[in-house]
């Protein structure tokens, strides 16, 4: 056994005793298994859904080859891709709208116990209620195809960002907030210098949350609203593909919308660490 | 020596919303330039006096007056008046010069107005080359004098501190009990500082009010004559011994007279 190993960050020899050998050889196993360990139980995943279809001989009209949902993927892609274009629209527009809402309205509940008190019931209410029931209304009473879609989709993805920004727009520190009063700051400067701040890294975590949802939600609404012919989201396509037996296209469908989410949760993530990566306990690394 | 005290409380009270009597006819003055140490058992409501001073708590009875000062219609006075906290409760998503530079930006001053002010704090404490850090990469000694640094940016008078050095080891308290002196004695304030502890209050201060628990209030007032500047000769002086003696033995009856409440 060598009793020197390579420093990446010197870039020179150094002699590491085992203690520090056994550590670096750990970090680096883990660094290759964060990346390895998930590619390798997808690929063995798809290969098992491969060997199910064929050696069961299940018709491809129940479930797929992953070949054959790769084809209709590659085949479809020009119609998926607009839907999903649709879809994703949607989902975007309604969390903008949803941060701003919620926000906003966590910062006036911040002001007042008492509109707090008095109105978060609605907001609950709004959360608790399944959105597949309230879409239907909401398609009458509103004509906009788009503008109902949206509507839904915010329903479902304000209320994380609402709960989470109020409860962190509470939580600083009740020194601070005292020495914010001391020095004769106004209601404004301790909403920006100290409030605000501070709920920033619950903000971002309701944030987290509500972008799966205000895609679950922009999805829920097209089914209910079933938008035909063009400006149709990826839900649509789904369900007509199910009306036309096309159960590659379905799979290749919902493919396409769990990947997004998957995206949209590692761009919250980024987000997340970006902001708070100098300071917040959350995003520092541990050294051990 | 005929000057009036910087502020003088006149029969404080305080008793909380839970119905716990905090402080109960409290009297006191402060002279100006005075280091002024609060002793006493916990629950004593020596943090409470430190609050209703700065005018962060509501009086259930009596008052706080400023002979000297203008007061605004609050009856804060119109002078600067800097708290340290038990905590060094910085603003971790700020850098230390973001946290220093607060109280002058909450009065409007920009980064670039107040650059030199900042600066000049953070040098008092020994922090100059450190602006650009976050709280979390300093030590705990650190974070205090970034803490005291932004108490004295602003050039208060009056700097109340909270046990300020409770939580920290006996060689940085020790450090900064020196380093406090220095600054006191440059800038000419006047300091109340809440301690339990009566070799840090003998040490320091010029009057040690030794208070009781349950009904908070006053039952010692002890003169520390011994001259300024002291160092570390006085710490093992004989002088420094007989007044934490004295200190003692008054913190005794004042444990003793809050029990028998």
């Amino acid at each position: 056994m060598s009793t020197t190993a390579h420093n990446p960050d010197q870039g020179n020899v150094v002699p590491m005793d085992p203690v520090e050998m056994h550590k670096a050889k750990i970090a680096r196993r883990e660094k290759i298994g964060r990346w390895l360990l998930p590619i390798i139980v997808v690929v063995l995943t798809i290969y098992a859904w491969d060997r199910f279809v064929v050696l069961n001989e299940i018709p491809h009209y129940i479930i797929p080859k992953p070949g054959r949902v790769l084809e209709a993927l590659i085949a479809d892609w020009s119609l998926l891709i607009g839907s999903l274009g649709i879809t994703l629209m949607i989902t975007f527009s309604a969390l903008t709208i949803a941060i701003i809402g919620g926000v906003g309205i966590a910062v006036i509940f911040a002001q007042s116990k008492w509109i707090e008190m008095s109105f978060f019931p609605y907001a609950v209410i709004m959360q608790v209620t399944p959105i597949i029931v309230i879409a239907p209304l909401i398609f009458i009473y509103v004509d906009s195809k788009f503008a109902g879609l949206l509507i839904c989709a915010w329903i479902v993805a304000f209320f994380p960002i609402l709960s989470n920004t109020t409860l962190g727009l509470n939580s600083a520190d009740h020194n601070l907030r005292d020495m914010m009063k001391l020095y004769g700051a106004s209601r404004w400067q301790t909403l920006r210098y100290l409030r605000l701040p501070a709920a920033l890294p619950y903000f971002l975590g309701g944030l987290k949350i509500a972008g799966g949802l205000a895609l679950i939600g922009a999805i829920v609404a097209e089914f209910v609203a079933g938008t035909g012919g063009v400006g149709s989201g990826l839900a649509f396509r789904i369900l007509e593909a199910s009306y036309r037996l096309n159960i590659p296209r379905m799979f290749a469908a919902i493919i396409l919308i769990s990947v997004s989410g998957v995206l949209i949760f590692m761009f919250m993530t980024f987000l997340s660490w970006l902001f708070l990566h100098k300071w917040h306990e959350s995003a520092i690394k541990r050294d051990l | 020596m005929s000057q009036a005290p910087l502020l003088s409380l006149q029969q404080i009270g305080k008793t909380f919303s839970n119905g716990t009597v905090a402080l109960q006819g409290m009297n006191m003055d402060i002279e100006q330039g005075s280091f002024v140490s609060l002793l006493g058992p916990s629950g004593c409501g020596k943090s409470t006096v430190l609050k209703i001073i700065a005018g962060l708590g509501n009086l259930t009875t009596g008052r706080v007056n400023w002979p000297d000062s203008k007061v605004d219609n609050h009856g804060r006075p119109d002078h600067e008046i800097s708290f340290v906290f038990q905590e060094p409760t910085l603003m971790q998503w700020a850098t230390v010069f973001e946290n220093v530079w607060l109280p002058l930006r909450l009065k409007g001053m920009s980064r670039q107005a107040a650059k030199d002010q900042v600066n000049e704090a953070l040098d008092m404490v020994g922090l100059s080359e450190f602006p650009a850090s976050y709280p979390r990469e300093l030590s705990g000694g650190m974070k205090m004098r970034v803490s005291i640094a932004r108490a004295l940016v602003t050039r208060p008078k009056l700097l109340l501190m909270d046990e300020p050095f409770a939580a920290l080891d006996e060689i940085t308290r020790f450090k900064l009990n020196n380093d406090l002196l220095h600054l006191w004695e440059r800038f000419n304030w006047t300091v109340i500082f809440v301690t339990h502890s009566v070799f840090e209050s003998a040490y320091l201060s010029s009057r040690i009010v030794v208070m009781a628990a349950r009904p908070g209030r006053v039952v010692g007032d002890i003169d520390v004559d011994a001259p300024y500047p002291r160092d570390d000769d006085f710490r093992t002086s004989s002088a420094y011994n007989d007044y934490c003696r004295e200190a003692s033995e008054a913190l005794h009856a004042a444990m003793q007279a809050g029990d028998h409440l």
